[in-house]
């Protein structure tokens, strides 16, 4: 399935900031289902990462103790207008994502 | 937790830079694709998470890493956190809520482009402190921030 994400980049005039947001459920597999008083099975990001121009920026390692829809955000240096800056993920059960945006 | 936290300041005074190249390997960039390390967030004791992350070594606390979260949160299913600080040379920060069922929150590899700040969002299962750990120059640090949850936000 495919999953929503936004990224929004740009030059803050001294470096270049980033924020995103994954639409995700992070499942942390210890909450249970109301009604039938099954555990519900962990689902969540395991592994974020974010490249400039190819180039690897911050790798983010998760667990399930990351809030639902996960936000991130950072700030770098070394790029210019118009640079692209890839965030792409996994997830626990082999899912994944990702998108290019440039940064404005 | 008390005892806990006696444990590790035992260890950092003892230890201080003990072990530091045993841990020191695991968060090198590019190794991290395949290397997620589960045995760190499945551990439900913040010692155990932490020997996977670091090995041996405990962080010493600084004063130059500052974990901005609020005072009070409502809904501990979000809580926004955010660690930074004025260490040089950051390689990693890793956020940790020591009372959760899985204390290691989340894990941060920094590259030489990246400022040392980084912001998120994390569940709290109740009233605890966010700990923050900072590597610098291969060495580690900590810092942390009390917050006081009204609604856990681990389920149950």
């Amino acid at each position: 399935m495919e999953r929503k994400m936004k990224i929004r980049a740009w030059d803050n005039g001294k470096n270049t900031s980033i924020k995103a947001i994954i639409f995700h459920p992070m499942e942390t597999g210890l909450r249970k289902d109301k009604k039938t008083g099954k555990k519900i099975p962990g689902h969540y990001i395991t592994e974020v990462n974010c490249e400039h121009n190819g180039k690897n920026l911050l790798t983010c390692l998760w667990g399930p103790g990351v809030s639902k829809n996960p936000f991130l955000a950072f700030d770098f240096d070394g790029a210019k207008k118009g640079d692209d800056v890839k965030i792409s993920w996994v997830d626990n059960q082999g899912g994944k994502g990702g998108s290019t945006v440039k940064i404005s | 937790m008390d005892k806990k936290r006696r444990i590790i300041l035992k260890a950092t005074m003892a230890g201080g830079t003990l072990a530091v190249a045993a841990g020191a390997n695991l968060l090198t960039p590019g190794r991290v694709m395949a290397a997620w390390p589960a045995k760190a967030f499945a551990a439900k004791k913040m010692d155990a998470a932490m020997n996977v992350i670091t090995g041996k070594d405990r962080p010493v606390s600084s004063n130059q890493i500052q974990v901005v979260a609020p005072d009070i949160a409502e809904n501990g299913a979000v809580v926004s956190v955010k660690a930074t600080t004025t260490l040089p040379n950051v390689e990693s920060i890793s956020i940790y809520v020591p009372v959760n069922a899985y204390p290691l929150s989340a894990s941060y590899i920094l590259s030489k482009q990246m400022k040392p700040s980084v912001s998120g969002r994390i569940k709290m299962a109740k009233t605890a402190d966010i700990v923050a750990v900072v590597k610098s120059n291969g060495k580690l640090y900590t810092a942390k921030k009390g917050v006081k949850v009204t609604l856990g936000g681990c389920g149950g």
